[in-house]
């Protein structure tokens, strides 16, 4: 087995390394897309559709174009033309809204633009915007809560290419079920859920003459690149995408939304540079949510706690006129073994903004499902929920029938076990007390993909000893900078306070969406390579330059290390620092391109490659005031090597308190009678706020996955939400003895509990 | 947000007769006073009010918190809601309204706000920030959104079929079981009341929210003094720890001696129209032993009207449990 000492200790690989751009974020220096300021700089402001289906029968903008600092109201005879885009190959042409805004008069959901006011200022804009009048033709809107699945065939197009809905089969699932000494058959509810990420989605859009630059925070700055040239119809080179810094994302910000294009054409309208920032009540609308999934999962086991049988039909709501897969069934084929197992999905079209990518998107509804279901057949058999899935454990990804590169969850369940105190566990429900307080323990188990996207990276080696690593990847608050610096650091021997880290940006060499928590995993082997060509190019001139102690060397002579060249023969101890070279040669810089290929969706993979964890949770339980609080979580996670531990608990910590607000508080609410996501600011939307953050206790178990890249780090973004919900309604079942299956759990739910004292 | 004109006053005198030109104090008012700003100004970026003109009265001499002769307790109109939490006498005679004003928002907007506008603060329903809904309350006659659409967090008590928005102020809660005196200065000179005649039921008129006329201008808030031996406290329940509206609270005033309960004040929050005395729970407690039976024969008097809707039904278990509690944790002996 690898072992985490393969690393010399001196590496910055693995060290806890504070942020480094931390000190221009709490200094106000680190400009978010919004911060830039141009000359003669416009602000626009769209106008809402207050209903969610019918018609716009007319839009006055009379009034609005008078109004004092009004540059124009742009609508469908005017904006001028904005093509739809369409899917490219791997990470290119990615859109869940397809429709280019403003295209037609049909209203589908509420909150869809339906005009854009132009200003001079902020103010002038939401005013103008505010004074158009827009008459409906108004029809009743579906958003029905409740999902039947609609007429589909069973191969339907999705937002990145089609997918069959029976999404996975072996064997005779039906029959197994049917045969199963036991059975259990119930349906789970994940509500609607919006991102809420603090910074608010905007786009600043300039044009010179054909090139068009954006400002944006975007996750994918070269998707972005590359559908906003289709709708503008532009060649790639001439559309620049910079984003210098993510006030987080969680997937909301992954591809375009149709502000963007409006923005575009509004500059281009109006020949100005244009500012467009949503409201956090258009946070709530028009940039995606979390589909709410309905799912039925059926479980047959020996009574012994073999399964026999797993079936997961789900349904999840889509838009209109989209087709975002909110695909549950991610992790169901593998994660335990099953000789019969069938994953079937439904979708349900309601007059909604479209679904999109949240945080975990399918795994985190999708396990919230299948680990809720083992958790009660768990309760059903008697036997405790840790033994029935050690009982469960595959030897392969029986979905696959390939091996997993590195799957560790048992070593998870019993780490997890150990530090939480699991043994001492009463399973008998509300029997747990503590300080006047019923105690309710609970667990389950996560996973989430693990793979590449492809990536380029640029690293020099600079005459001062210092480096640079360029990337056009993004930071979205999870630390890419710093990790970026600690792989150039590694390689070269520059201390990571002296590299400088440049991303963000299309001119740069492309990087890999910050999504699916690929990106640390991607731009591995692509600094890797460049720092190696870097070092290539160094040699090179060492051996060249007249003067140098080397001119007498072959470059293949050489060595680099620790940031020195030496003579591979004579050791290091001889070496000369790289900076005293290129002085030396009178050169400012060497330079190296590095660049990795994608592995994710790979046709015939070799390997299964997962992250992996397990949550135990404890939660407090005051009948006498019906309140219940998640107080203790222990996390363990199998996420191969971690290469920023500081950051990388703060990923899992985050992900965890998320987790909270899925289990107990988050619910996009839409009103039943004009369809207007009715709870659409911070206010009415509960999220977790510190005061409900438990003690969190997170372990890494860090065994490398080499077959991901060189270092063995797989992703951390997304795995620590996977599976807390599951474990905390589980937790509740043990307090309260109420089972919800429909989430977030309310106080409602809870004041049927008999658990009095 | 419409353009308005900001004015500041440096004498009531001049509030007051800027005030007086409106038609109306209430929804619709074209002229406001503006304190913290922290309720007000948030309705007016929804264009829920449009007021034309603003009047900033933050430099007025209500200001203060000041002992009175008979034991009691003056707290000015533009005392923020931080220093009114912390100060000495308010922690020591009134817990009550200490803990009711530290448990509402958060740090940031209770060092901005004030006594009056957390009196005047607007119920949080969601139909009456959009406006593009229906809302008795924002436009009269357009109907009830509410009723027929999303109303978990919506009042129980006190309601009409025109309107059943709550009260969302955890302060005011403190102050009804406190018996606070409202003064108000006008037009016609000065005129106090109790704060359970300050705040109007829904009825057909929910857009009249107080007894406030154009002009008025609330100068101070008065507490009698502590009655000897009581005790007091406030308990808010709601679905996540802080930072959120009470789904359903209680303010409680009580004295026992002798083993009897001889004097309670009971108010309940987030299930009344308005900040919700609760006469029928006191008298349930008063002259009785401080036991559970007792508490929850209180509660269950306090929510006997209680008229639930689609959704809120819960609210009435939850509202006796608060109250049950409270009364529970105000009698423990120490
Ligand atoms: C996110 C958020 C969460 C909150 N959570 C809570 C909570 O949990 N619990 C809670 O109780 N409150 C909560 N609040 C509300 C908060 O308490 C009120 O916003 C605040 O008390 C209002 O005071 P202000 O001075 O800012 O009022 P303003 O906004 O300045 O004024 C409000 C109204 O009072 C009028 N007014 C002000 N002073 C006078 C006067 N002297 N005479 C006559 N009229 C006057 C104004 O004209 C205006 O109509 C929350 C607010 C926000 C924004
Ligand atoms: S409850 Fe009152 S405030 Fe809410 S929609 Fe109805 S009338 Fe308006």
């Amino acid at each position: 087995m690898p072992t985490t000492e393969e690393i010399p200790m001196a590496s910055p690989i693995g060290r806890d390394t504070p942020r480094i751009d931390g000190p221009l974020k709490v200094s106000g220096t680190a400009h978010y897309a919004s911060d830039f300021h141009f000359p003669g700089l416009l602000y626009a402001v769209p106008v809402e559709a207050t209903i969610a289906n019918g018609r716009i029968r007319q839009l006055d903008t009379t009034a609005a174009e008078k109004m004092p600092g009004v540059r124009a109201i742009l609508h469908r005879a005017n904006i001028g033309k904005i093509f739809r885009s369409s899917l490219g190959e791997g990470m290119e042409g990615i859109c869940i809204e397809r429709r280019p805004p403003l295209v037609d008069d049909v209203i589908r959901y509420y909150g869809q633009y339906v005009a854009l006011a132009v200003a001079d200022t902020f103010e002038a804009a939401k005013a103008a915007a505010d004074a158009v009048r827009v008459t409906y033709d108004k029809n009743k809107p579906n958003v029905e809560s409740q999902l039947k699945a609609d007429d589909d065939p069973p191969v339907v197009a999705t937002t990145y290419g089609t997918e069959k809905r029976l999404q996975s089969e072996r064997g005779d699932a039906e029959a197994a079920f049917a045969s199963a000494p036991v059975k259990l058959d119930q349906t789970y509810a994940t509500p609607s859920e919006t991102h809420n990420p603090i910074e608010l989605q905007g786009t600043t859009a300039m044009w010179d003459g054909a090139k068009l630059t954006i400002y944006e925070e975007s996750q994918a700055i070269f998707n972005m690149r590359s559908v906003l040239a289709q709708m503008f119809g532009l060649p790639q080179e001439n559309v620049r995408v910079i984003t210098k810094f993510v006030g987080s994302g969680f997937g909301s910000k992954l591809w375009p939304w149709t502000h963007c294009p409006l923005a575009a054409a509004a500059a281009r309208k109006l020949g100005k540079p244009v500012k467009l920032v949503l409201s956090r009540k258009m946070m709530f609308q028009s940039v995606g949510h979390r589909a709410h999934t309905q799912q039925r999962v059926r479980l047959g086991a020996t009574p012994e706690g073999k399964l026999v049988s797993l079936q997961q039909d789900y349904a999840y709501e889509r838009s209109m006129l989209d087709d975002y897969h909110e695909n549950c069934g991610e992790a169901t084929s593998f994660q335990y073994s099953v000789p019969n197992l069938r994953v079937h999905f439904g979708r349900a079209k309601r007059n909604i903004g479209s679904p999109s990518d949240m945080r975990g998107p399918g795994a985190v509804p999708g396990l919230y499902a299948t680990e809720s279901a083992m958790n009660e057949l768990a309760d059903q058999l008697k036997i405790d929920p840790v033994q029935l899935r050690v009982l469960n454990e595959p030897k392969i990804d029986e979905g696959l029938k390939i091996p997993f590169s590195s799957r560790h969850y048992l070593e998870c369940l019993q780490v997890g076990a150990e530090k939480f105190g699991w043994s001492q566990r009463n399973p008998e429900v509300g029997s747990m007390k503590r300080d006047g307080l019923t105690l309710g323990w609970g667990m389950a188990g996560a996973a989430w993909v693990a793979a590449r996207f492809a990536a380029a990276a640029n690293v020099e080696l600079r005459d001062d000893g210092t480096a640079r690593v360029a990337c056009g990847t993004q930071d979205i608050g999870t630390g890419t900078y710093t990790i970026l610096a600690q792989l150039t650091a590694d390689k070269t021997g520059v201390p990571v306070d002296k590299v400088e880290v440049v991303l963000g940006d299309t001119s740069l060499p492309e990087g890999p969406v910050s999504g699916g928590s690929m990106a640390t995993g991607s731009v591995v082997p692509a600094v890797f390579d460049a720092a190696d060509n870097a070092a290539k190019s160094l040699m090179t001139l060492a051996t060249t330059t007249a003067g140098s102690p080397f001119e007498k060397n072959e470059p293949d002579d050489l060595a680099f290390e620790s940031g020195r060249v030496f003579v591979k023969a004579n050791g290091p101890a001889g070496g000369i620092p790289f900076a005293d070279i290129l002085r030396r040669a009178n050169v400012r810089f060497v330079t190296g391109s590095g660049e990795s290929k994608a592995t994710f969706e790979k046709k015939k993979p070799k390997f299964s490659t997962h992250s992996f964890g397990c949550h135990f949770v404890e939660v407090t339980w005051q009948p006498e005031i019906a309140r219940l609080r998640v107080n203790r979580v222990v996390t363990v996670i199998d996420a191969g090597r971690i290469i920023n531990p500081l950051a990388g608990r703060n990923q899992i910590e985050g992900a965890v308190v998320m987790g909270i607000g899925m289990a107990l508080l988050e619910h996009t609410t839409y009103d039943p009678q004009n369809g207007a996501p009715i709870n659409s600011n911070l206010a009415d939307y509960i999220v977790a706020v510190n005061a409900d953050a438990p003690s969190i206790d997170v372990h890494f178990l860090g065994y490398p996955d080499k077959v991901i890249n060189p270092v063995g780090a797989r992703g951390i973004g997304e795995i620590g939400l996977a599976g807390v919900a599951a474990a905390i309604t589980a937790a509740t079942y043990h307090a309260t003895g109420v089972r919800v299956r429909a989430l977030p759990i309310k106080i409602e739910d809870l004041l049927t509990s008999s658990i009095l004292a | 947000m419409k353009t308005f004109e900001l004015s500041r006053a440096d004498d009531p005198g001049q509030a007051i007769a800027a005030g007086a030109k409106a038609t109306t104090a209430q929804q619709g008012a074209e002229i406001r006073f503006i304190a913290g700003g922290t309720n007000l100004v948030d309705f007016m970026k929804l264009n829920v009010e449009t007021p034309q003109t603003l009047v900033d009265i933050t430099h007025l001499p209500f200001d203060k918190i000041e002992a009175l002769p008979d034991g009691g307790l003056s707290i000015g109109a533009v005392v923020r809601n931080s220093d009114l939490a912390y100060h000495p006498v308010v922690r020591k005679n009134y817990a009550v309204l200490s803990e009711a004003l530290l448990s509402g928002a958060s740090v940031q907007l209770r060092n901005m706000a004030t006594t009056a506008g957390n009196l005047l603060q607007r119920t949080r329903c969601m139909y009456f920030r959009d406006t593009a809904m229906p809302c008795n309350k924002r436009q009269p006659g357009s109907g009830c959104a509410a009723i027929t659409g999303i109303n978990r967090g919506l009042a129980i008590l006190g309601t009409s079929e025109h309107c059943i928005a709550s009260n969302p102020s955890d302060m005011n809660v403190a102050m009804a079981a406190l018996e606070a005196t409202i003064h108000i200065r006008g037009t016609k000179g000065e005129r106090s009341m109790p704060i359970a005649d300050f705040h109007l039921l829904p009825g057909s008129t929910p857009e009249r929210e107080t007894v406030l006329e154009p002009g008025d201008l609330i100068t101070h808030v008065t507490l009698p003094p502590p009655a000897p031996g009581s005790r007091s406290l406030y308990l808010k329940l709601r679905d996540r720890t802080s930072f959120e509206f009470a789904l359903a609270s209680a303010a409680v005033v009580v004295t026992v001696a002798g083993g009897k309960i001889t004097r309670a004040r009971v108010a309940l929050g987030g299930v009344g129209t308005k900040p919700w005395r609760s006469p029928e729970a006191e008298a349930e407690l008063t002259g009785q032993s401080a036991t559970p039976a007792v508490f929850q024969k209180a509660a269950a008097a306090a929510l006997r009207d209680a008229k639930p809707q689609s959704q809120n039904g819960f609210k009435v278990e939850l509202a006796k449990r608060c109250l049950a509690h409270a009364l529970k944790l105000v009698t423990q002996t120490a």
